[in-house]
């Protein structure tokens, strides 16, 4: 699929997504719009997964491991047609199927997050899973940049090196803000490239609020090159609404009506703009 | 006779795992501990070593369930319920991947390391994660039993033994065990005695100490705690009156209350025989029992003086 297509899909996303959130009063939203372009990216462009081959052996593994950011996991998996709009619409309503984070009752989703630092092992164990079974599918984890904090991820680096697992992709969000402020100011993690390569992974960076640069440096990966891969995300929280972007609040924010409208203005203008183009 | 409960495992795990190339262990550092070695060395394929490094095997069990493994997560039973806990709530019971921790050493059996090595709470918290199923195996057969029942068990599940031989609770294979019953190995209608794990054979040991005296005793073996035989506790409740529950496992939150939970709408006297409020003394694990009064001599003097009551 060419970035245009991708760009106007996850735009679509973006739109549906600031609807749920705002119908529902809760989401994490900030953190929800700037992953989204790489949830758009890797299930209508990068991996081999559909409303027809959920139980397939071969199918692409995906985590999302930032669990809270699920509001983008939902959108993403209906525009993929897995997830039905009747069930998204009870989205924030007593006893719908679809909770505050992943869990794996829903259609796509293969396993429970929201605990943070638990994707990676998981990810691991998919991934030498489909070593040890000859199974061609890849692993994708994306995590958190405040997930970074959380010591259970560097038992999994080591893993991951150490059983040459690059058939493994983990991506970080690097938005730069937690809950409380900037990351550097709450736990400071950087450097991160250097953390990881020091943990034996390839390291990879990119844009991730440029669908045409996700798809530039997903595609090159290297799936034969003896070692995992970790791709920072360089992000903006809070992209394409532009009183959210880099704004800490927005981390669990919900728009009021006044807010709300001008985000779905803004959208919707991009969206006739590519859809003209 | 005596058999070790991990040899017992890891014999029928090689039988099986040969014939079954998705079933997979899973260490962490602890293959030595588990006696693993010769899955290791015969199973290479089949083996994964996580390092010390709890949380991440149980994560990578569940990521080899996905992608179809039957997996064994193994290592110290302390460790497990502990440091990984969160990993277990949510990586097996939360997501219901049926991965099977087993977890060796459990209770009070290293001893004098003292209450980092013990895991005297893990039925306490397991029992409250939906889904999660709880086994202490009696003896080296029934854990035999129970690891063939568990490999294409669906559900998560924990099991835990000690550390060395124990004495045979059943001594042939011609015993029955089942998910969510106990067993009646001793029958007797003047009192009831519960019994999991290890502590089994001690209530066994005690009711035929107990019948000398003109005491007759029934003896229930629940290796399976969790689902719980609800209907063999209100059956002995009704049948014997009185019930003594014996645990290698704190008073509170394991067995005993399970046991007095179930009857709380029609109670009969319990005693609860367990660790008590306080980190275990230091000693071997047969002094430790016998401090509590958890071995056989233990439970006889329980049961005399309970029936007094």
């Amino acid at each position: 699929m060419e970035a245009k297509e991708l760009n106007l899909i996850s735009e679509k996303n973006r739109l549906r997504l600031i609807g749920i959130i705002y119908k529902s009063g809760a989401g994490h939203t900030g953190g929800d719009l700037s992953c989204l372009n790489l949830l758009t990216v890797l299930y209508h462009h990068v991996m081999n997964i559909n409303k027809d081959n959920l139980k397939d052996p071969d199918r692409d593994r995906f985590i999302l491991s930032k669990g809270h950011c699920v509001e983008s996991f939902f959108v993403t998996l209906e525009s993929k047609g897995i997830l039905p709009t009747e069930v998204l619409d009870t989205y924030g309503q007593f006893n719908s199927p679809l909770a505050g984070h992943p869990t794996n009752n829903v259609p796509g989703i293969e396993v429970n997050t929201g605990a943070l630092g638990h994707g990676l092992s998981i990810g691991v164990g998919m991934a030498i899973a489909a070593k040890r079974s000859g199974r061609s599918y890849r692993t994708f984890v994306v995590m958190g940049d405040g997930e970074q904090e959380e010591g259970s991820i560097y038992e999994a680096s080591m893993a991951g090196s150490h059983y040459h697992l690059d058939n493994l992709v983990a991506v970080i969000d690097r938005n730069m803000l937690q809950i409380s402020g900037n990351t550097e100011d709450v736990i400071g993690i950087d450097d991160v490239r250097s953390r990881w390569e020091a943990f034996g992974w390839q390291v990879l960076e990119m844009n991730g609020d440029n669908v045409a640069d996700i798809m530039r440096v997903i595609d090159s990966i290297d799936y034969y090159s003896g070692k995992p891969h970790l791709v920072i995300s360089h992000t903006t929280k809070g992209k394409g609404i532009s009183f959210m972007e880099g704004v800490a609040k927005w981390h669990h924010g919900v728009p009021t009506a006044e807010q709300y409208e001008q985000a779905v203005r803004e959208i919707s203008s991009r969206i006739k703009t590519l859809e003209e183009a | 006779m005596m058999n070790d409960c991990r040899k017992s495992f890891v014999n029928t795990l090689i039988e099986l795992a040969k014939k079954d190339k998705d079933i997979f262990a899973v260490t962490t550092d602890a293959r030595g501990s588990v006696t693993l070695v010769d899955f290791v060395n015969e199973l290479p394929d089949q083996f994964v070593e996580c390092g010390i490094a709890e949380q991440d095997a149980v994560g990578i069990s569940a990521g080899l369930t996905n992608g179809g493994k039957k997996v064994f997560c193994c290592g110290p039973a302390c460790f497990y319920v502990a440091r990984s806990l969160e990993q277990v709530k949510v990586d097996m019971a939360y997501s219901n991947i049926p991965v099977k921790i087993f977890g060796v050493s459990g209770g009070v059996a290293y001893g004098a390391l003292g209450a980092t090595h013990h895991s005297l709470h893990d039925i306490a918290v397991l029992r409250a994660f939906p889904g999660m199923s709880i086994f202490l195996p009696s003896d080296g057969r029934l854990t035999s039993r129970l690891t063939r029942i568990l490999v294409d068990n669906p559900h998560p599940a924990y099991v835990r033994v000690g550390r060395g031989a124990v004495n045979d609770v059943y001594e042939d294979d011609s015993f029955e065990f089942s998910i969510g019953k106990a067993n009646t190995v001793h029958e007797g209608d003047d009192l009831t005695i519960v019994g999991t794990g290890e502590t089994v054979w001690h209530a066994l040991q005690a009711a035929i100490e107990l019948e000398k005296k003109g005491i007759r005793v029934r003896v229930l073996d629940f290796s399976c705690i969790k689902p719980f035989d609800a209907e063999a506790i209100h059956k002995a409740a009704r049948e014997t009156g009185k019930i003594i529950t014996v645990e290698e496992h704190s008073r509170f939150g394991g067995l005993g209350a399970l046991v007095t939970e179930e009857l709380s709408e029609s109670p009969v006297p319990v005693r609860i025989l367990g660790i008590p409020e306080e980190n275990a003394v230091h000693g071997t694990s047969a002094e430790i029992y016998d401090y509590y009064g958890l071995n056989a001599a233990g439970i006889v003097n329980s049961a005399i003086d309970f029936l007094k009551k």
